[in-house]
Order: C-alpha cells, then structure tokens, then sequence
C-alpha cells in the first residue's frame, strides 16, 4: 500500500512538473529546436532583453494587473460593508447573487459583453478608438470585483459587530472605528482578495482578447499572435523567469511565516 | 502577515520591472498622443517583421529615427500583431479600434474592398511602389491597384524527409497520398488548405463553386486519413523539425524556419508540385485610419531597401520588391539554394495566381465545406 501511494504521488508531481522542466531545459538551448540540445547557452534570455516589444507587453501586463488590483480591492472591501449594512435578508441575497454571477459567466461571454458594450459607448460618444487602456482596466476590474467580495464578506459575518461598536462608545467618530478596528479585523481576507485579484488579472487572456485596443497588448495576447510562426524560445526563457520569480516570492512568504510561528511559540 | 509580505513583495516587484524597462519608449503604452509626436498604429500578423532580434534590423525603430530626421518631428508607432486574417477582420470591422496600417492576406484584402473598409491610397506618397515587380499589379484581390502595396508572398510546396523519403516518389501531390508512407505523412487542420490540396492533385478549380467538385475532394481527402499522422497547424515546425513526421505541405518560406532547426537525424528536403497555392500579404490603409498621410510614408518606408531586404531575410518569404530579390548581400544571405525555391522561375506569374489563389467562397459553400471537412476527420 505504502509503494502504491508513493508511486502515485511521484506521477502527480511528475505530471504537475514535467512540463515545466522541460521549458526550463530548452530555454537554455543554443538552437532554436525543441527536439535536440545543441548545447547550454543563454542566447535567448539576452534575445528576450532586447526585445522592446515583448518587455512592453509585461510591462502593459503588469501595469494593468497592479492598477486592477487596486482598485477592485477598495471597490470590493467597500461592496462588502455595504453588503453586510443592508437591513433587508432578500436584498442582501439578491447583491450576493448578482455580484457572484461575473465569476461563473464564462470568459468568453464576458468578454464579448464588454467589448460590445464598449464599442457601443464609443459609437455614442463618437470616438474612433473605442477600445484602449481604461477599456481594459473596466473589463479586469469587472471580473476581480467578485473575488474580492467573496473574500472580505465572509471575513466581516466572523467579525464581532460589538467590536466596532465598543470602539465607538469609547470616543472614536465612525470613520475611525472603521479604520481602527473593522479594517485591521479584516485585513487578512483584503490582502487574499487582493492577491486573488492580481493573479485573475495576470493571467487572463480570453477577456483581454476581446477587450484590448491599439498600442496597448499584454503578454498573453503577444504569445497568442506569435502562433503564425512559431513561439521563439525567447518565450521559453520569459516563462522560466516569471516561474522562478513566483517560486521566490513563495519561498520569503512561507519562510517568513515560519519564523512568525515560532516567535509565537 | 504572510499575505501582507508576500503582496508587497509582489507590488514592489511589478513596479521596479515597470519602471526599469520604461526607458526604452518612455511611454507605458497608452495610445495617448502626447505633445506634438505622431501616434501610427500598425496592425501586422506576428512574427512577420524584422524587429531587431539577433541583431537583426529594427524596422520599427527605424522608421522612427528616420522620420524625426526626415520630417523634424517624433512619431510614435504603435505595433500590434495578431494571429489571423479572421481575428484582424472581427477586430477592425466591430469598429472597436482604429489602425492606420493593416497587412492582410489576398482573399481578406478582396473582402475588405468589396465591404468598403480600405481607403483608396495616394501614391504620390508612395513613390517606391514603383519597385514592386509588375507581375504584382492589377491581381484580382485589387484590380486597379487603388488599396494595397504588397508586402511578402508564398507558395505552398511539399516537405519531405530524405533519410525516410525515396527520392524517386518525391513528385507531385501524389506524395500525400502515398502508401508507403503510412502514418508519416501530416495535412493541413484547416477545410481550405486541406481540401486545396486535394483538389490541385485531382486539377479541380480550387474556387469551383460546383459542390460536385467538392465532393469528388472529399473523397480524396477521406482515402487519405488512414495515412495520415495528423492534421496541424503550426504543430507542423515541430514535427517536421524533430522527424516525428515526414511528409506534409507548408509555405516555401517556412520550410527554411524549420531547416533552420531540424534535428541531426533529419534532412528536409522541398520541391513544388505542379498546380499549388500562392497567397499574397500586402499593406493596406483602412478606413477610420487617424493620419493617412503618415500611414502612406511608412509603406513607402517598408518599401525602401533596408527594410524591404531586412524583413524578407526576418520572415524568409518571399519579396515582391524589385530592390530586394536583386540585392547581392540579400542574395548572397540568403544562398542560391534559399534563392531557387523562394523565386522559382514563372513565365506569367499573374496568371497563374489569378487562377491558382485561393478566392472568398460564399457563405453557403463555406458551410458546405465545413461539413464535408468534419465528415473527413470524424471517419
């Protein structure tokens, strides 16, 4: 039994993994070839540093997933509270629904809303670029919006409603109660949110296609287009970069986590 | 605490990477016109310029340099790409974005005239259309020669591996169809492509509008499918390249990307078969264009010799322009072999175009098409 689990948590990782290897091997590669290792070289990542182009979408990319994050993350945190304010049980459930609906539409329908709706607000307004940046930071404000919520509502129904209350009893105006003692409460379901929203944005491509506009393509659209010809490995090389730099910023955080367990103790 | 880490760790991250590479354009992107600079947004398939990678020539910044030289005034250029004619159609016709500068296919470009979604261009400004080869001119897609300079052509051959192929069945569309090569052989995952080549080995016109002919291609196509490996797209570099297939049609100019990685243990070879498909891409002004003016120097500028010669070596297609496919370094680039098979020797090219191309089928047909062309993959 023993083997029999070890064998197959091996093919989990192998499966989870292997492709990611292999991607990492081959962006080493001297030649362009996916099927033979001429030789270890770091011709690629010097490719991809030149390339202007592709540094441009990831600078778009991220530009774009950090501004989307910002802003769902404060629209959210303040939904929720209004959420959870309101007086009346139906209409409470009814905004939980309409606000849970963005996350299980999927993508492609979101998509072309948008983009419609866009195109339509342009037409009205007469302009010939409809769609642009802030068509796009809608569009990812749009479906990060609901992770946020998902995130912070629960997290205020666990906090102690007289916790606020007492604060202001004690002197504080509203206004700092929320901030003194309703948004530190919270804080760990903001920051999930927040997080959530970064890697929704990140990493959408089907969205982004409808919704993007002229001068401004992230990542994900660029390697999508490279599809005519083939995907040079100065992809490879990007890919294994933004890999490693996750696994960074994994390894700080659990290992900071670690050490805050122990001064616990 | 974990979390607060790990998101600040991330902001911080995504911001020096933005601020960092910023200097290059000092522009994050937006298409805002800022000051008096020119904004240009050109539309182009991806992969298909020459964009400075391994030292090659930086078309886009070029023509930047060389228009605050010319003109004493910046212009930006927005450089966009997609994927298909089909994705740059939707886009451009759900009048969402405006472009200035779009380089479509030849069945596309017809679409586009007859739907009135091109500008009549003004070629005074385009002074160097006058090196694109005459052979090039009044095609059927722009007969009059009012919307589109061409930019790069192809013509599909057949590829094959010679440590696996016999030279002697080398020949013809008949390779494709060839027993011995059972499971080698790979065909195009798209009804057009796929039914072309079987319809250029029975000598059908790949434009009949006979559903007859169409049929009789269907059943070429489904005595096919025992032998064949698989249908791709651009799965074909790789399988090519690494001799996981042997046999299958591509362009001309591809042929030499995948020479250019092909495994040890392989050795690809390509030849022409009679009657074969040749597409042209040619640079057209749409309507909603911002700056005609502007978008009609830049395809002058894409026609001068260093760019014309820097993109057809970047692409390996083809050049319709006289200046490139006579330039010694160019030739000398590319070797004689490269040089043979990208510029065969045709007697009347335009005709044989106008009747080989492939043309816009109506919708019907297409319909029709596509049923037969799922029936063929199904079995």
């Amino acid at each position: 039994m023993k083997v029999t689990s070890k064998i197959y948590t091996a093919i989990i990782f192998i499966f989870l993994f292997a492709p990611i290897a292999i991607l990492l091997v081959f962006s080493f590669n001297e030649a362009k070839s996916l099927s033979v290792f001429s030789g270890f070289s770091l011709k690629w990542y010097r490719e991809l540093l030149r390339d202007e182009a592709t540094l441009q979408s990831v600078r778009n990319t991220l530009l774009l997933a950090v501004s989307a994050m910002a802003i769902s993350t404060v629209m959210g945190t303040a939904a929720s509270v209004g959420i959870m304010k309101l007086r009346s049980k139906w209409l409470r459930a009814t905004l939980n629904v309409a606000t849970d609906i963005p996350m299980t539409n999927p993508d492609i329908i979101t998509g072309i809303s948008l983009m419609l709706m866009f195109v339509f607000v342009g037409r009205l307004l007469g302009l010939a670029n409809s769609l642009s940046f802030w068509t796009m930071l809608i569009a990812h404000v749009t479906f990060c919006l609901p992770y946020v919520i998902l995130q912070v509502l629960p997290r205020l129904r666990q906090m102690d409603p007289s916790l606020p209350e007492a604060a202001m009893d004690l002197g504080c105006t509203p206004m700092r109660a929320f901030f003194k003692v309703t948004i530190p409460e919270i804080m760990p379901g903001i920051l999930t949110g927040a997080i959530m929203a970064f890697t929704m944005s990140l990493d959408d491509f089907v969205i982004s296609y409808f919704t993007s506009g002229a001068g401004f393509q992230t990542l994900p659209i660029r390697i999508y287009n490279m599809t005519k010809k083939t995907v040079t490995p100065k992809m490879y090389a990007l890919a294994t970069i933004i890999f490693f730099v996750i696994l960074a910023l994994l390894l700080i955080s659990n290992l900071t986590d670690k050490k805050e367990e122990k001064q616990k103790q | 605490m974990k979390k607060t880490i790990t998101l600040l760790l991330a902001l911080a991250l995504a911001l020096s990477l933005a601020a960092c590479g910023g200097s290059g354009s000092g522009n994050s992107g937006t298409s805002a016109n800022s000051g008096k600079s020119l904004t240009l947004n050109v539309y182009n398939w991806g992969e298909y310029i020459s964009d400075g990678s391994e030292d090659s020539y930086d078309t886009i910044k070029e023509f930047e340099a060389w228009y605050q030289e010319t003109y004493g005034q910046a212009v930006r250029v927005n450089y966009d790409t997609y994927a298909s004619n089909e994705d740059m159609y939707s886009k451009l016709s759900s009048g969402a974005v405006s472009y200035d500068v779009v380089i479509p296919s030849d069945y596309m470009i017809a679409r586009m005239r007859e739907e009135g979604m091109l500008l009549p261009l003004n070629f005074d400004n385009i002074p160097n259309y006058s090196n694109i080869d005459e052979s090039f001119k009044g095609l059927f897609y722009d007969p009059d020669d009012q919307y589109s300079v061409p930019y790069a052509y192809g013509i599909v051959g057949v590829i094959w591996n010679a440590n696996e192929v016999d030279a002697s069945d080398a020949e013809g569309w008949e390779l494709l169809w060839n027993e011995k090569y059972a499971g080698r052989i790979v065909q195009f995952n798209n009804s057009r492509d796929a039914f072309g080549t079987a319809m250029y080995k029975l000598g059908i016109d790949v434009n009949s509008s006979d559903t007859a002919d169409w049929d009789r291609a269907f059943e070429e196509l489904k005595a096919q499918r025992p032998l064949v490996y698989s249908y791709v797209m651009d799965e074909i570099y790789n399988m090519m390249e690494s001799g996981e297939a042997a046999i299958g049609a591509y362009y001309a100019g591809d042929y030499f990307t995948m020479l250019d990685a092909q495994a040890p243990s392989v050795d690809l070879q390509f030849y022409y078969p009679d009657n074969t498909n040749y597409y042209i891409d040619a640079m057209c002004i749409p309507k909603g264009c911002q700056n005609q003016e502007l978008a009609e120097i830049f395809i002058n500028f894409m026609l001068s010799r260093d760019a014309a010669v820097a993109n057809a070596e970047y692409t390996w297609y083809a050049s319709p322009n006289k200046i490139v496919y006579t330039d010694e370094e160019y030739i000398e680039e590319m070797g004689e072999e490269a040089m043979e098979i990208l510029y065969p020797p045709m007697e009347d090219f335009a005709a044989s175009y106008n009747e080989l191309a492939y043309r816009n089928l109506s919708a019907e047909l297409l319909d029709y098409i596509n049923t037969l062309w799922e029936g063929v993959k199904i079995n």
